[in-house]
C-alpha cells in the first residue's frame, strides 16, 4: 500500500506498516521542543497531577526565547520556573540565555533535528522542523506536559495536500513570497487539520533557511504540518549540523500515494508579495500595494530571523538609510555572532537601525518594538492578526527580508528590485 | 439559562481571544480578565457563568496557547459554538476539559442574545428563545473520553492506575 511521508513517519512511530487519514495513532515523540510561555504551565501541571517525571532527559530541548531577556516581572518568573526545572530534570540540551534563541531557529541550528522523526513544541510554529523531512506539530501545555511525562502523543492521521512548486525565483523574489503566496490562495484555513507537502524544482534551488520559511507558515494556512522531501541540500546541513552522527531514516513519499488535493504553483511568475492585515492569507503583490506609508519595520522571528535573511536585508541597506523605525533581531547567539564577524552589523548601524538581542520580542507583540494605535510595520514575521504587534489599532503587513528593508529605507511599502 | 455571545466572524484567533501581552502568566484568573479584549472589550463584561460564544469558520486559529482555553474557561464560557475549529485549539479544549462544538451555521441558528441551554450527550441545543432543537455534531469517544476524566493529564492518570 502506498503511503506520503507524513504518513510513513507516523506510522513508524506508532509501530504500525500502514496507516491511512483519519487513524488514530499513539506515536513514539523522538524530539520535544520547550519554551518560557507554555512549558512553566505543563510543569506545573505535572507537580499538581503528581506525575511529575520527564521521559527521557536526552529528547527535550529547552530554550525560553519570547520574552527573553526577562521583558518583565512577570516573565521573569516564567523563566525562572522553567530554569529550575531544567535544572532538576537535568535537562541535557538546555540553552539558558547566551545561548538561547528563537526556539525554530535555534534547533535546527543546534542539530536537534533530524529526518523521519516525530517532533513536537509548545509552540504553533514548530511545523518548521518539517523541512528536514520529519514530522513536526504545535502542541498546547496540556499535550506537552503529557509528553513530557510519557513520550507518547495521539494523533490523527491527517490527509495530505501537495504543492508542486515550479519554474525559476525571480530576483527579488524569495521563499517567503512563495508561501504567502500559497497561503493567500487557500486560505488560513485552506489546509485545515491537514499535512501541508511541498515538492517541485523550485525547492531545489532553495537553502534550508529558505525552506524553513515556508514550513515555518504552515499553520498560517490551519494545517497539522508542513513537509519537503530529503535530498543533498538536507544532507548537506544535517551533515554540519548533527552533533549525534548516527543514522538517521529517510522517508520518500510513494509515487502513487493518495493527496487530497495537488496544487501546482508557477514560482517563476510571482512577484514580491505583502500580506496585508489583518490575515495572513491578504497576501497582495507588491505592485499593487507599494507607496503605502510605513512607521516600522521589524527584520527578525522564526520565519526570516535566520543569517540568509540578515544578509538579503543588508545588501539592500548597505549605504542607504532608513527612514523609519527598524530593527533587526538575530534570531540566535550563532546567528548574532554570524552577522557582526560578516561586517552585516556595520550596515545595520550606519543605516539607523537598531540591533537587538535574540528573542521572539516583537514579533508576538511582547516587547522590543511594539506597535502604538495607528501606526504600521512592514514585518518578516508570520501573523498579522489584530493587536499582534502591540496596539489592537495598529497594523502588520508581512513581507520578505528584502521587501522589508527596502521598506525601511523608503518609508513605504517598495519593491526591493530596484535594490538589487 | 445560557446566553449566546454571537460574532459573526471566521478566523477568530488566539491573539483575539488572549492577546500575547499577557501571556506573561499562567494565572486563570488574570487571564480571563483580558479574554475577547481585542475583539470585543465589553466581553468580560456581559459574560456571565455559562454563557457561550458562537463564531463562524476556524475559531482559534493562530498559536499553540492554551491560555487561550484558560481564559474561556476563566471567564466561565460554557462552550464555544462554532463552524469548525483550528486544529490546536480544539486538541487544547479536549485537553482541557472545555467543549468545542461544531455546527455548521452556527452564527445563522443562533442569534445574539438568545437563551440556549446545551445537552452534550445527546448532542443537542435547545434555543429557548427561538423556541428550537438544533442538534450537532457529537464529539469522538475519545474525546469525550478524556473530558469526562477531566482532561488529558487526569486520563493518563487513570490509565497508569489501571
Amino acid at each position: 500500500m502506498s503511503m506520503t511521508i507524513t504518513e510513513k513517519i507516523l506510522a513508524a512511530a506508532a509501530g504500525k506498516n500502514k496507516v491511512e487519514p483519519g487513524d488514530l495513532i499513539d506515536a513514539k515523540i523522538d524530539c520535544i521542543m520547550c519554551h518560557d510561555v507554555t512549558t512553566p504551565a505543563a510543569i506545573s501541571m505535572l507537580k499538581e497531577k503528581g506525575i511529575d517525571k520527564v521521559f527521557d532527559n536526552e529528547k527535550i530541548v529547552v530554550t525560553p526565547d519570547h520574552f527573553q531577556p526577562a521583558k518583565d516581572i512577570k516573565s521573569a518568573e516564567l523563566h525562572k520556573r522553567l530554569d529550575s526545572w531544567a535544572r532538576e530534570k537535568k535537562i541535557k540540551n538546555y540553552y539558558p540565555l547566551g545561548k538561547a534563541g528563537v526556539c525554530h531557529a535555534l534547533l535546527p541550528e543546534q542539530g536537534h533535528i533530524r529526518p523521519g522523526e516525530v517532533i513536537i513544541g509548545g509552540d504553533s510554529h514548530t511545523c518548521t522542523y518539517g523541512a528536514f523531512a520529519a514530522f513536526s506539530t504545535g502542541i498546547g501545555s496540556t499535550d506537552l506536559a503529557a509528553a513530557i511525562a510519557t513520550g507518547t502523543l495521539w494523533f490523527r492521521i491527517p490527509a495530505s495536500i501537495k504543492f508542486v512548486l515550479n519554474g525559476k525565483l525571480s530576483k527579488g523574489v524569495y521563499s517567503k513570497d512563495v508561501i504567502l503566496a500559497v497561503i493567500a490562495k487557500i486560505g488560513t484555513d485552506g489546509a485545515l487539520y491537514k499535512s501541508m507537502e511541498f515538492v517541485g524544482p523550485t525547492l531545489k534551488e532553495m537553502s534550508m533557511e529558505a525552506r524553513m520559511t515556508i514550513t515555518n507558515m504552515a499553520i498560517e494556512a490551519g494545517a497539522k504540518n508542513g513537509i519537503i522531501g530529503f535530498d543533498d541540500i538536507t544532507k548537506k546541513y544535517l551533515d554540519e549540523h548533527l552533533k549525534d552522527k548516527k543514522a538517521y531514516k529517510v522517508y520518500e513519499s510513494d509515487k502513487d500515494a493518495k493527496y487530497e488535493q495537488v496544487i501546482e504553483i508557477d514560482c517563476s511568475k510571482l512577484e514580491p508579495i505583502v500580506a496585508l492585515p489583518s490575515l495572513p492569507s491578504g497576501g497582495k503583490p507588491i505592485s499593487q500595494c507599494a507607496g503605502m506609508k510605513m512607521d516600522q519595520s521589524y527584520i527578525g522571528s522564526c520565519t526570516n530571523g535566520r543569517i540568509e535573511d540578515l544578509r538579503i536585508a543588508a545588501a539592500i541597506m548597505k549605504g542607504e538609510k532608513v527612514s523609519i523605525r527598524t530593527i533587526i533581531v538575530p534570531a540566535t547567539p550563532e546567528i548574532w555572532k554570524q552577522a557582526m564577524d560578516e561586517g552585516l552589523f556595520d550596515i545595520f548601524y550606519a543605516a539607523g537601525c537598531v540591533i537587538s538581542a535574540p528573542t521572539c520580542g516583537a514579533c508576538l507583540g511582547g516587547f522590543m518594538g511594539i506597535l502604538a494605535a495607528g501606526e504600521k510595520c512592514v514585518s518578516t514575521t508570520n501573523r498579522n492578526f489584530v493587536g499582534r504587534m502591540g496596539s489592537p489599532k495598529s497594523e502588520v503587513y508581512l513581507a520578505s527580508p528584502a521587501t522589508a528593508a527596502a521598506s525601511a529605507v523608503e518609508g513605504k511599502l517598495t519593491d526591493c528590485r530596484g535594490y538589487l | 439559562m445560557a446566553k449566546a455571545h454571537v460574532y459573526k466572524r471566521d478566523h477568530i484567533n488566539t491573539d483575539e481571544i488572549i492577546p500575547a501581552r499577557y501571556l506573561n502568566t499562567d494565572n486563570v484568573a488574570e487571564l480571563a480578565s483580558h479574554c475577547m479584549e481585542d475583539l470585543d472589550t465589553g466581553f468580560i463584561k456581559k459574560c456571565r457563568p455559562g454563557d457561550c460564544i458562537i463564531a463562524g469558520d476556524d475559531f482559534g486559529c493562530g498559536s499553540s496557547r492554551e491560555h487561550a482555553v484558560w481564559a474561556l474557561q476563566g471567564a466561565k464560557v460554557g462552550a464555544v459554538i462554532a463552524n469548525n475549529f483550528a486544529r490546536i485549539f480544539y486538541r487544547n479544549c479536549i485537553n482541557c476539559g472545555f467543549y468545542p462544538i461544531e455546527l455548521d451555521g452556527a452564527t445563522e441558528k443562533i442569534n445574539d442574545g438568545d437563551e440556549i441551554e446545551i445537552d452534550y450527550k445527546k448532542g443537542v441545543i435547545k434555543n429557548k428563545t427561538q423556541k428550537k432543537e438544533i442538534s450537532f455534531k457529537p464529539l469522538p469517544d475519545f474525546a469525550i473520553e478524556i473530558i469526562n476524566d477531566g482532561g488529558l493529564l487526569e486520563h493518563i492518570k487513570k490509565g497508569t492506575a489501571d
